[in-house]
């Protein structure tokens, strides 16, 4: 029984090992690419030598990576922000408070998080072109500030979890609604909002079709995510660099995780497991 | 409260909605005023369009393929990390950290590691006397070297198997146990019908997912292809190799966007609502959203 017990741990940890290894494989190739000479990377040589570091200060000077950081930041700053100014409430009014058709609210903000976002696409570009805001990075912020479907489900499904007796109680103290939720909800669903503010922030970063669809045509608004995409070819062919560029998109995603890891992983367990 | 989320819904989901169906009538160009013209789109769309038969076939195997094959990769890995007590945290977090990479970042990763010249894939298998195959590049292995990419970034669904399997009631295994059941018994008897929810939820998702698949394959197909991003002529760009990545929302977003043919994209919307709308609702009635239950 306790060799049969080894042989099993030793197996499963032999497949775990492979399957890091594989894992890591892809990331390890792209760190140490980033950090070749555009000769050494013509060669297909696997090991940088000498070790060059150029490849990050040429990304910056062979497009405006500086400014499409910059829109980037703006772009999931400011969707985070419009986010929890719309979804808080509205997902407050969801989890706690009894009317006449709440559930077919509830039901509307479900699918409008489910279906893909091409079947509303022609009628809102019709609607940010005749506003003139297409070419910029508004069509893709301002319906934050209107509410996000997949916030207000996760929020929901996370204020539904609260304790109703300190709902009540409040109430009976004589607040309204929005001091309920300033006083007590809010205080007590920290980690619900931070992890829907962190799927928020990394979603805005990520998008790459609603930058190809509302800004595609102008550069200079690109966010970093989107000007990834077309760095091959028509900014750079040494894949040194766009190496380089590849890291520097990726770096702020998984420093936010690193500071916020638990908020995270238990965030994506509430959407999957409560569903 | 919750006056900007209902102005939201209105004005950014049910209004698109039924525009979107007036638009599938009209010849529609967002320049002049949309012109009826009936059916005529979905008559195109059903009898004349060749490539958007192409593109939903292509659509069609990620459904089919990605889908179940990342489903079953994650439940295999959450399977591995379930029983680890020493260093947990530190697997689950190697294994997920590929989910958080920006899709874009992880395809221009991809189709580097796997360019037939100097990728350090092909590189390797030179090595071992191989001749590595062109991956991106060959219109036979796109979509397969898409997969691989797909299950390196399956992390999200694996964290929540995870979560799952560990929900399952230990007294469950110990009772099974005590009747004699073996490891892979407990799994079908136990473990399975437990984490069914969840597989069920993952699964719905997933097909919603894959039915807009998009980003990947277009990146991969501009990147590989080694042009100038799809900006500039996404009629020749999206889809390389041969027409092998275009799927059904890439050539929505060409006749809609760039040919400017916004009834025919509308069309299309139409088309792709009612398939999602069909695979959504198995999910929905077994959340019990239709008979009214609408508790968590």
């Amino acid at each position: 029984m306790t060799t049969r017990r080894i042989m099993v741990w030793i197996a499963e940890h032999a497949v775990l090992v492979a399957l890091g290894v594989m894992f890591l494989i892809p990331v390890i190739f792209v760190l140490l690419t980033s950090f070749m000479g555009s000769g050494q990377t013509l060669t297909g040589a696997l090991w940088p030598h000498p070790w060059d570091v150029s490849n990050y200060a040429k990304a910056f000077s062979t497009a405006p990576l500086g400014r499409w950081f910059g829109n980037s930041f703006m772009y999931a700053g400011l969707a985070t922000l419009f986010m929890l100014v719309s979804s808080v409430p509205m997902a407050y009014v969801l989890a706690k408070v009894r009317f006449r058709f709440d559930n077919v609210i509830f039901f509307a903000v479900i699918v409008a998080m489910l279906l893909p976002p091409q079947v509303t696409q022609v009628p809102m570009y019709v609607m940010w072109s005749r506003l003139g805001l297409t070419g910029t990075l508004w069509p893709v912020i301002l319906p934050n500030l209107f509410g996000h479907a997949f916030s207000i489900f996760l929020l929901r499904q996370f204020f539904v979890s609260l304790p109703s007796e300190y709902v009540e109680a409040a109430r009976i103290d004589g607040n309204g609604d929005w001091g309920i939720l300033a006083r007590i909800v809010v205080p007590m669903a920290k980690p619900g909002i931070a992890a829907a503010a962190i799927f928020t922030f990394f979603q805005a970063w990520n998008d790459y079709y609603g930058p190809l669809l509302y800004a595609s045509e102008n550069k200079a608004n690109w966010p970093v995510a989107y000007g990834l995409a077309s760095f091959h070819g028509s900014h750079s062919t040494d894949w040194g660099v766009i190496m380089a560029v590849t890291t520097l998109a990726t770096l702020p995603v998984v420093v936010v995780f690193f500071f916020a890891q638990r908020t995270f992983v238990e965030g994506i367990t509430l959407t999957g497991v409560k569903g | 409260m919750m006056a900007l989320g209902l102005i939201g819904l209105i004005v950014f989901f049910v209004y698109p909605l039924v525009a979107n169906l007036y638009y599938s009538f009209t010849n529609f160009d967002l320049v002049s005023a949309p012109t009826w013209i009936g059916l005529k789109n979905y008559e195109f769309l059903f009898s004349k369009d060749s490539r958007v038969v192409h593109a939903a076939l292509n659509t069609l195997w990620f459904v089919i393929i990605l889908v179940p094959v990342r489903l079953a990769a994650s439940l295999g890995i959450a399977l591995l990390l379930v029983r680890r007590r020493r260093a947990a945290g530190l697997w689950r977090t190697l294994f997920y950290l590929p989910a958080l990479v920006p899709p874009v970042a992880s395809v221009v990763a991809f189709v580097f590691l796997l360019n037939p010249g100097t990728g350090p894939i092909n590189t390797i298998l030179r090595r071992f006397g191989i001749n590595g195959p062109l991956w991106f590049n060959d219109p036979h292995l796109s979509k397969p070297s898409l997969l691989i990419l797909g299950v390196w970034m399956m992390g999200d669904i694996m964290v929540i198997f995870l979560a799952a399997l560990l929900d399952v009631p230990r007294d469950q295994y110990e009772a099974s146990a005590l009747d004699g059941a073996n490891a892979g018994r407990q799994f079908l008897h136990v473990t399975l019908p437990n984490i069914s929810p969840v597989i069920m939820f993952s699964a719905v998702t997933g097909v919603i997912a894959a039915l807009q698949y998009f980003t990947e394959a277009a990146v991969a197909s501009g990147v590989a292809n080694g042009k100038t991003g799809i900006g500039s002529s996404p009629d020749q760009l999206l889809g390389y190799p041969d027409d092998s990545l275009l799927t059904f929302t890439q050539w929505m977003y060409v006749e809609g966007f760039t040919s400017f043919q916004m009834g025919y994209a509308a069309a299309m919307a139409v088309i792709l609502f009612i398939v999602a709308a069909a695979v959504m609702a198995v999910l929905l009635r077994r959340l019990g959203l239709f008979t009214g239950r609408a508790e968590s």
